[in-house]
């Protein structure tokens, strides 16, 4: 068994500095964005599925769980959140919640199963649990098949955020992001996170050290199910719909190149790597399906040639982790 | 019950290609420790060469049924070449990830150019019509696919277990670095076996052009549910890869005539049973 990434910093009161500096530089950018210009629908999308590749990197950059499912997640809680606002009118928070709270559940089912094996057998397994999850959407009322939940209110966060307003989504959306983000971080620095790298390296020595190994893969699949789901939840309000290409197996290929790109195992990378592929989509959309063409080639030169992905690369040149 | 009859045949069929499909992923993850993301779509590249043989060749059925395989096998065995050989050493699934790349450059230039609705493939006049056998009206074609997928699988096992060069391929599987030692090039025979389990799903296809209509994402799901196939039989076993192929076809068929509803996910449920019950798969060892 090969380690993913070759390079394993100890983390240092230097290293965790640099992550300090880079990420208040990421959070004052990301703030900035509508005094920009630039189109906000744009990033707050990108935002979503940043943290969605986030929480999918917890699992294959610090587990070494690669899941090809993961849109299950963002689509399950898009699709319980839409309806809980739309048919329920629940408010935001409320939405967001039970979004939150359906991607947990299903979480902690795929989990069960598919933490069964692992390898290689557990890409395909979760691939066939979203395959299995995307026909039952398909054919549910609730889902409206392949109209999906249209018209979503968007409503007062809190009562007091206007959702409708776009600076005000932007921001609500970033608060969410960067919240997701932290919490990804700190679990990946808490003891629970050194573990979970240690299964990585060397499953058979974590498991002489007395660890249970299988518990600590299932605690990590659930947080970056769960995590995924708020990303999803999230979505929901900066498209105002939830449909069946959320749960698609493409979706889940997705995800899996934003944070091949942006560097499996890195901090910063998911991040990176989502903004490059939502940008990249934005202005291929003309070029219909040579979007995915360009998908796959990407996909074929980081695996041949690009393995650290974008922030992988730059952490290595500095030595730092990143 | 005729319309019974007709699903398990049509599960029959299905069952083919799983068996041929998940064959070919069993072969290759032996001797390259790579799951084929690309099978699917190699499967439709199948499809495709006989189709253009046809229209634009006029080279018939039969021909297609030998020179596809080849054709696809050889297309196969450059990828190898090219790509999958530096992958040696590294972890699964990096081997997963590119082949997926390659299964979106294939689907997604095919989709360029054909969009996403089928195209239409006769069937041969030799295997026209139908034969009624009292009980049942059987299409000759859908007859003949399972009667030829299944020589086809049992040749393939006669290979791989009987012969010597099935033999060399079984030993390279278990130890490479020891075959080699003994003068045999390994190398040249995880070339071949990949075009061996590629030329296999690019014979599927040809096999399901008359049938399925040949069209750019005719692989994309297929290869999903050949997936859950493999988690359901393991894939330490041909013969396994098989029996399971057709078992899970069968059973398919048989959910269409009873609860149709259900015909789309019933082998993903049944691999989660199986995983709940035997996490192992029925024929597999541990991994």
């Amino acid at each position: 068994m090969t380690a993913l990434t070759d390079d394993t910093l100890p983390v240092t009161p230097r290293a965790m500095r640099d992550e300090m500096v880079v990420f208040a530089v990421m959070a004052l950018l990301l703030a900035a964005v509508p005094f920009t210009g630039v189109y906000p629908f744009f990033v707050m999308q990108a935002l979503c599925f940043a943290l969605l590749a986030c929480a999918f990197n917890l699992l294959i950059g610090y587990g070494g769980l690669l899941s090809f499912g993961h849109a299950m997640f963002m689509g399950t809680a898009g699709y319980c959140s839409a309806h809980a606002l739309k048919v329920w009118a629940l408010p935001p928070e409320l939405g967001v919640l039970v979004g939150i709270a359906a991607a947990f559940g299903l979480s902690l089912i795929t989990g069960y199963i598919s933490i069964r094996r692992q390898g290689i057998y557990f890409s395909m397994i979760t691939l066939a649990l979203s395959q299995l999850l995307y026909f039952i959407y398909l054919q549910a009322p609730f889902t409206h098949g392949e109209d999906g939940i249209q018209g979503i209110p968007q409503g007062r966060m809190f009562g007091v955020f206007d959702l409708s307003k776009p600076t005000v989504l932007y921001y609500v959306v970033l608060v969410g992001f960067l919240a997701g983000f932290l919490l990804i971080y700190r679990i990946i620095n808490s003891p629970f996170g050194e573990v979970l790298k240690s299964i990585r390296e060397n499953e058979p020595r974590a498991i002489s050290l007395g660890y249970r190994t299988d518990q600590y893969k299932f605690l990590a699949f659930v947080l970056s199910g769960t995590l995924a789901g708020f990303a999803g939840a999230l979505k929901v309000f900066v498209a105002q719909n939830a449909s069946l290409t959320d749960v698609h197996w493409s979706m889940s290929g997705e995800v899996v190149l934003m944070t091949l790109v942006g560097g499996l195992g890195t901090i910063f990378g998911p991040v990176v790597g989502a903004f490059v592929i939502i940008a990249m989509q934005q202005y291929l959309a003309g070029f219909g399906q040579w979007v995915t063409v360009i998908q796959g080639s990407i996909f074929v030169i980081c695996v041949l040639t690009f393995r650290r992905g974008v922030i992988g690369e730059i952490a290595h040149y500095f030595r730092r982790s990143l | 019950m005729q319309a019974l009859y007709a699903q398990l045949l049509v599960g029959l069929i299905n069952g083919s290609f799983y068996a041929l499909l998940s064959l070919g992923l069993a072969v290759i993850f032996g001797m390259l420790n790579i799951i084929n993301f690309a099978h699917g779509a190699l499967y439709m590249m199948g499809a495709f060469v006989a189709y253009f043989l046809l229209n634009l060749g006029g080279i018939n059925y039969w021909w297609a049924l030998l020179l596809a395989p080849i054709i696809v096998g050889i297309f196969g065995m450059i990828l190898e070449r090219t790509m999958l050989q530096w992958l040696t050493g590294l972890d699964h699934l990096y081997g997963l990830l590119l082949t997926f790349g390659i299964a979106l450059i294939v689907q997604g230039v095919f989709q360029n150019y054909f969009g996403s609705s089928g195209l239409p493939y006769a069937i041969p006049d030799q295997l026209k019509g139908g034969m009624n056998l009292g009980f049942m009206f059987l299409p000759v074609y859908r007859g003949w696919v399972v009667i030829f997928s299944l020589v086809v699988c049992l040749a393939t096992w006669f290979l791989i277990e009987k012969t010597r060069l099935g033999a060399y391929l079984r030993a390279a599987t278990e130890n490479p670095t020891l075959v080699r030692a003994f003068g045999i090039n390994v190398p040249r025979m995880i070339t071949l076996t990949y075009g061996l389990g590629v030329g296999l799903a690019a014979l599927a296809g040809v096999l399901s052009a008359p049938i399925n209509q040949v069209r750019p994402l005719m692989g994309a799901d297929l290869i999903i549910v050949v997936f859950a196939v493999v988690v359901i039989g393991g894939m330490g076993s041909i013969m396994g890869s098989i029996i399971t192929g057709f078992a899970l076809g069968v059973i398919e068929g048989l959910t269409k005539y009873f609860y149709p509803e259900a015909s789309n996910t019933v082998v993903f449920v049944l691999m989660v049973l199986v995983l709940l019950v035997k996490p192992t798969g029925l024929t597999g060892r541990a991994a």
